[in-house]
């Protein structure tokens, strides 16, 4: 089994330098494309490839580049999105901290392929070893000429900055992320003018995801064909599968996309905990709609974990047990999104604070009969198309998800005036 | 008033960006290492250098989770109150250590030497009940492992 992105990261190992990293092939994709390729080319093996976003929306990466105006005067820039702060999400932390020059070597091949002069690493305060490892590394890459003017002798010119945030999860929605990189509130813009028009400082802008961004090294040495090839399903490539809550062993693995929910789950997982069983699970991170063991053969891909209602988001799974109570879980979710909004639209400023409230009442028993419709109407009211940005959308997903699926569990809690689990 | 070691380290910053503001949060961040929080007085003297209005400024300051507008103590203790850490039972950490501490959400201790916040994933879910202490990272947390970990820090 091939696993590109993570072939050369070792725990506890830190991660190769730029020299060793050559030693293993690293920076040929920036020789071939800059060297053989136009800018048109990089973004064509790029769709041909079927990459797809890996942030959480799978959006065809080379279908976004393409929106760029290439004839445009004036500056381009390139923005990795290194935010990461959806909670049960934990995949470009290993990608960051594990092998920063690939992840360099892929901003890059980006950059070129949008004809970007500057771009950016904008990185979560959290992640302090990341930061450290990618500082090293851009110095590193400027050093050996890949980063700067006139790089490998082609006439390209790109500076990489590293930027860290001091913590909004609304920061990572990338329209939030652009008006934060230029020092004002993190409140999301009106789309359209999509990013990819009129982005940074109104300039044409492109933000990738890091593990979008760390496949592309790959894809040019490669071929698209190789990249399809690489997954079982429709979607091409690789993809970093993670696994948090009551499971035997949590964790990150790189594995072929299209693996079934359950073979994530039961064997690299290695199953529920002895003493608990399954009920249900988030497939992608905290604003994805809960999938059960009716799901479990699914394949997790972006078209099969849609079809079931659910989206696969960025791909790290958070696992419900029978131990755990439904209505405390989504409380803290509800808790999460309503302190992270943003406050800029009605719907999920008050929205949210409200079912928080309910939530809560429910886990001290105080919970009545009618909460169950004022929930269910937050679902509708909160939903896609009624908010200025996809955060109150997604924070919807689990609760009506877990409305639909732990119905009883809910009536319960109003009925029996405690929180069964208690 | 920035002193010339803040101020430099600003100016660093702003060589950086294109437009002097968009530097503002890189300025915030300075002062604060320095102060350990930014107070009204500073956050003043932050916008002028800035060029850019206090209310502006401190829109943007109040906006993040991790722009102290309070007095911390000398190290800040955030513990992860996301998903993940809720159901490995961080709660039962948080009152553990709530209690060997003496002190709340949001409070700091008689002694100024640790003050004590929720945060939001840290990105370590696999490894839950997560924490962090100023820059460093604590993973699978249990209450037992608390006093080895607060001993660390004067
Ligand atoms: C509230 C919110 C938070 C988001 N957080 C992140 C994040 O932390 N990292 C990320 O890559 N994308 C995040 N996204 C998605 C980005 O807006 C954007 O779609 C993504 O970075 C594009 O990269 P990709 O095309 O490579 O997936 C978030 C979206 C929303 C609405
Ligand atoms: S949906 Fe929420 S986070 Fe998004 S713009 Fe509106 S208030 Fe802000
Ligand atoms: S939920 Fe605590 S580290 Fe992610």
């Amino acid at each position: 089994m091939e696993t590109p992105l993570t072939q050369h990261i070792v725990a506890n190992r830190p991660p190769l330098s730029l020299k060793e990293y050559e030693q293993v092939g690293g920076y040929q994709s920036v020789r071939k494309v800059l060297k053989q390729m136009t800018p048109a080319e990089v973004t064509e093996l790029v769709k041909a490839s079927n990459l797809k976003g890996r942030g959480g929306a799978g959006f065809s990466t080379g279908m976004k580049w393409s929106f760029v105006p290439m004839d445009v005067p004036g500056p381009k820039y390139l923005i990795c999105n290194a935010d990461e702060m959806e909670p049960g999400t934990f995949k470009d932390r290993l990608l960051l901290e594990g092998n920063p020059h690939q992840l360099i070597e892929g901003m890059i091949v980006a950059a070129y392929a949008i004809q970007a002069n500057v771009s950016y690493v904008f990185l979560r305060w959290a992640y302090k070893l990341a930061a450290h490892e990618i500082t090293k590394a851009i110095q590193e890459a400027y050093d050996a000429g890949y980063l700067g003017k006139n790089i490998l002798g082609t006439g390209f010119n790109l500076d990489m900055h590293l930027h860290t945030g001091v913590g909004r999860y609304i920061c990572g929605e990338e329209t939030a992320l652009i008006n934060a990189l230029q020092g004002k509130r993190a409140n999301p813009r009106a789309k359209p003018p999509f990013p990819q028009v009129s982005g940074l400082y109104g300039k044409p802008t492109i933000v990738n995801n890091v593990e979008t961004l760390s496949c592309l090294p790959h894809i040019v040495n490669n071929g698209a064909e190789w990249f399809k090839g690489l997954s079982k399903s429709e979607d091409s490539g690789t993809k970093l599968y993670g696994v948090s809550g009551k499971v035997k062993r949590p964790g990150t693995w790189e594995l072929p996309m299209g693996i079934t929910v359950r073979e994530l789950l039961e064997e690299y997982a290695g199953g529920m905990k002895d003493d608990v069983q399954f009920r249900g699970l988030l497939p992608g991170g905290a604003s994805t709609d809960f999938l059960v063991e009716e799901h479990l053969d699914l394949k997790m891909d972006y078209p099969s974990i849609t079809k079931a209602g659910s989206r696969m988001g960025t791909g790290t799974m958070i696992v419900l047990d029978d131990k755990t109570c439904p209505v405390g879980f989504v409380l803290n979710l509800q808790h999460f999104f309503a302190q992270e909004s943003c406050g800029f639209c009605t719907p999920c400023r008050d929205g949210l604070p409200w079912v928080e409230k309910i939530l809560l009442a429910m886990e001290r028993g105080e919970g009545k009969p009618e909460h169950m419709n004022i929930l269910e109407f937050h679902t509708q009211f909160l939903g896609p198309g009624n908010t200025f940005c996809a955060l109150a959308p997604g924070a919807m997903e689990p609760l009506q998800s877990a409305l639909k699926y732990f119905r009883a569990d809910f009536e319960r809690h109003i009925t029996e005036h405690k929180c069964p689990w208690k | 008033m920035l002193t010339s070691e803040e101020i430099e380290k600003i100016e660093h910053e702003i060589s950086l960006v294109p437009v002097r503001k968009a530097a503002c949060v890189e300025a915030l961040k300075v002062v604060q290492q320095h102060r350990g929080w930014v107070s009204d007085d500073t956050l003043k003297a932050v916008a002028e250098f800035m060029e850019m209005s206090t209310a502006e400024l401190d829109s943007v300051a109040t906006f993040y989770n991790l722009i102290y507008r309070q007095p911390v103590g000398r190290h800040v203790i955030l513990i992860c109150d996301s998903v993940s850490c809720w159901v490995m039972g961080y709660e039962n950490v948080r009152e553990v250590l709530s209690d060997k501490l003496g002190i709340q959400y949001g409070q700091t201790t008689p002694d100024g030497k640790f003050t004590m916040l929720p945060n939001v994933c840290l990105g370590c879910c696999d490894h839950a009940p997560a924490l962090m202490i100023d820059n460093d990272l604590y993973h699978d947390i249990t209450p037992e492992k608390l006093d080895e970990i607060l001993a660390k820090y004067a």
